[in-house]
């Protein structure tokens, strides 16, 4: 069992979670990620690691409730214990000192990119960020990202930073700074456009791919993912990959396999949520 | 049988033995029914049905039985004590040799060992050996495994996954004395007889029950914990482990590599088991973990892990399941029950054919194309090597594809530990008398070090590394 420190709502959708997990903690590296169960009968599920504290043992959890198991993992507070969590798992992300690196977070995807950033400005790296979402309150951890990086928000409907997508914020900053690297983990959409861009301007971009995934330890094969061509495990292989060489087509269809069957499940399980074991 | 009669003048009128030329049948589910639910197929014998099978046994003075055993069990011991229904005296007799005799008893290809010996075999079937573990197992779940020594070592033994390798091994260990921790890196104990072998051959919590047993000799299982990534080998020594058994298992599952592969739909066989397995995806009410399977299901491959995938397939509702091998039912490398269990449940099985490419529709799985297959000459492996009739192609009209074909073993750990070497295809390189590896006081057994292979002989394996680590630990100082 994993004792729950701290519960931190960031947003309506958005939640983050300190957990004591001294295995994890000792080890783990910016990229890297777990898999959680909240309750005895409940899914895997895999959550990279926002943040971790080698000291305190705790490792940092954020994620966005969108179906039954998330809603689930919800009903747990501070001072309860989640039944599982396993890891680190996947290979740490690539990163070395650089000049100057671009870090995209979309979404949720804002919360895996923290520890990169934060990692990169420790090996003296100048980080600018671009975080983007669709409304101001969907942007999180802007003061955390603050700390280590010039950040750049940007809204679809304008109503924080500059109105438009990161892609749009991308384009204006690329031209202005000559960047080594771009580091985008979000929806794969935007992981797609940043890619898409980056190739034009020839700027090396890595992406973090979270498909669906049983064990997070290569046994079920779920999270294969086409890379330059062949087939990777992205929990063993990844989950960072190199953008330009990534099918995301592919991906966003993977990832869409149980859309129909969790709707169903969510809709007709609802009631369940909160009974507890 | 002449030799055989010679042996036994002695043999009072009494004793002679029962020489029906069939094995006491076994009470099951009928196939219209368990194709429909996940209960266990085989229910079990009754005292009487297996006193009776019992009897069938000869008692040979040479037991070819104990011989095919990998773990050596005292054969004709265990059966003469089910003789005199001293039941416990028969289950302390298999456990003094196999501390899993519940799952043995049910998952063991006994055709191709102890039973394929037997000599009543020769002219008729032979003793059911593995029903009459089973009986004794389930007979006896209550009773606790036994240390072999009261001394307690001071050493600790760290062991690299709880399946059957790791089990056994632990066990042993334990009943030896030393102090053992079990890393498993998943939620539940089991390995591969929790997330892969299905529940209506092995419930779960007969395992349960089972482990429990060897949790009751002391040893200790710490969960979530995947050594090479949440700690490697090398740091379990520096914790103060003084040996390490590796059985990790053959976590690593094969594709094809023909296109279509990653349509929606296509399962490698652990995932599809392990969704239906470990995560109860086949009890939506109490499991939120979902499975796909459609109308009509294709599984590749014709092993036990294929036989599994197809029979659970079923389960979960397909109208037509397809089992596509490329040879023919007699290389078929599955327990021969299972097969048999497979076509009575309504399986249907696609002989010499090999699957070409996947077909699909909006990234979704919608037809299997396949080309039939014809013997040449043996290959490598003793069996005759299929080759491809040329123009035969045909598809077959599938909503998902499940791929059998086996599995490698996992990398994690090879990737983490510094001298410990491995074959090019990934297995663990071992001295086979001893389980060593070419780390020092770094063992390894199972399907880690032979690629995907069988509980029975990943036991051995495990009992095998317990008594070379004590002897190397003994030898330590």
């Amino acid at each position: 069992m994993y004792k729950i420190l701290e519960v931190k709502q960031l947003n309506t959708l958005v939640k983050s979670m300190v957990i004591e997990a001294p295995f994890i903690a000792r080890r783990c590296e910016p990229g890297q990620f777990v898999i959680v169960r909240s309750h005895k009968n409940a899914e895997r599920i895999p959550l990279t690691i926002a943040d971790y504290d080698r000291d305190k043992k705790t490792i940092t959890i954020i994620y966005q409730e969108v179906g039954f198991s998330t809603k689930l993992l919800s009903t747990k507070g501070a001072g309860d214990y989640l039944e599982d969590v396993a890891g680190p798992l996947g290979v740490p992300a690539p990163l070395e000192k650089y000049e100057r690196v671009l870090g995209i977070g979309g979404g949720v995807g804002i919360a895996p990119l923290y520890p990169q950033v934060k990692k990169l400005s420790k090996l003296g790296t100048e980080v600018y960020t671009i975080l983007g979402g669709r409304t101001a309150e969907l942007v999180i951890m802007e003061d955390e990202f603050k700390q280590y990086s010039n950040v750049i928000v940007a809204t679809d409907d304008g109503s924080k930073g500059i109105k438009g997508t990161v892609v749009d914020a991308m384009k204006d900053i690329i031209d202005k700074k000559k960047f080594d690297k771009i580091i985008a983990i979000g929806p794969v959409p935007m992981m797609k456009a940043v890619v898409d861009l980056a190739k034009e301007k020839n700027i090396p971009t890595t992406v973090s791919l979270n498909p669906i995934m049983i064990d997070g330890t290569g046994m079920c094969g779920g999270c294969r993912v086409t890379v330059g061509g062949e087939t990777k495990f992205a929990c063993v292989d990844g989950p960072d990959f190199d953008g330009f060489l990534v099918d995301f087509d592919e991906l966003s269809r993977r990832q869409s396999m149980y859309k129909d069957i969790e709707r169903e499940y969510d809709k007709t399980h609802s009631c369940k949520i909160g009974l507890g074991d | 049988m002449t030799k055989l009669t010679l042996a036994r003048l002695d043999w009072g009128i009494d004793s002679m033995p029962n020489m029906s030329k069939y094995k006491v049948k076994m009470p099951q589910q009928h196939p219209d029914v368990r194709n429909k639910n996940f209960k266990e197929v085989a229910l079990g014998y009754t005292k009487e049905q297996a006193i009776e099978e019992a009897t069938r046994c000869l008692d040979c003075k040479n037991p070819k039985c104990v011989e095919g055993c990998p773990v050596n069990v005292p054969i004709p011991q265990f059966i003469n004590a089910i003789k005199e229904e001293d039941f416990e005296k028969a289950y302390k007799i298999i456990t003094s040799q196999n501390s899993l005799p519940a799952i043995c008893g049910r998952v063991c290809p006994q055709e191709s060992q102890c039973e394929g010996n037997c000599v009543r075999g020769i002219k008729g079937e032979p003793v059911a050996i593995g029903r009459l573990e089973r009986f004794v197992a389930d007979q006896c779940m209550d009773i606790p495994h036994e240390k072999i020594s009261d001394k307690t070592m001071d050493y600790k033994v760290a062991i690299v996954g709880s399946g059957p390798a790791g089990l056994t091994c632990a066990g042993e260990l334990a009943k030896l004395g030393y102090d053992v921790t079990i890393f498993e890196a998943l939620h539940k104990p089991g390995g591969v007889l929790v997330y892969g072998i299905p529940e209506f051959r092995l419930p779960k919590d007969l395992v349960a029950k089972e482990i429990k047993k060897i949790e009751d000799l002391g040893v200790k299982i710490v969960k979530n914990v995947i050594v090479g990534k949440s700690i490697t080998i090398d740091e379990l020594f520096e914790e103060g482990y003084k040996a390490i058994f590796i059985g990790s298992g053959a976590g690593l599952p094969k594709f094809m590599n023909i296109p279509g592969e990653n349509l929606n739909g296509v399962y490698s066989a652990n995932e599809f088991l392990t969704r239906s397995n470990l995560m109860k995806a086949y009890d939506p009410e109490n499991s939120p973990t979902p499975i796909y399977v459609g109308k009509s299901v294709a599984v590749v491959g014709g092993g036990n892990v294929a036989m599994d995938a197809a029979r659970t397939a079923k389960r979960l509702g397909a109208k037509n399941v397809y089992i596509v091998y490329r040879r023919s039912e007699e290389e078929m490398p599955a327990r021969r029950e299972e097969i048999e269990h497979a076509k009575e449940e309504g399986i249907e099985f696609k002989l010499l054919t090999n699957p070409t490419r996947i077909l699909g529709e909006d990234g979704w799985v919608k037809a299997i194309e396949c080309i039939e297959m014809e013997l040449g000459e043996p290959d490598a492996s003793g069996r005759r090597r299929p080759v491809e009739i040329e123009g035969s192609e045909f598809t077959l009209d599938v909503d998902t594809v499940i791929i059998a074909i086996g599995q490698s073993p996992n990398p994690l750990i090879k990737e983490t530990t510094e001298g410990l070497d491995t074959h090019s295809w990934g297995g663990i390189i071992v001295d086979e008398n001893t389980m060593q590896t070419s780390k020092e006081g770094v063992y390894a057994g199972g399907d880690a070090v032979t690629g995907a292979a069988t509980v029975i002989l990943a036991m051995g394996a495990g009992k095998k590394a317990a008594h070379a680590i004590d002897d190397y630990l003994k030898n330590l100082d």
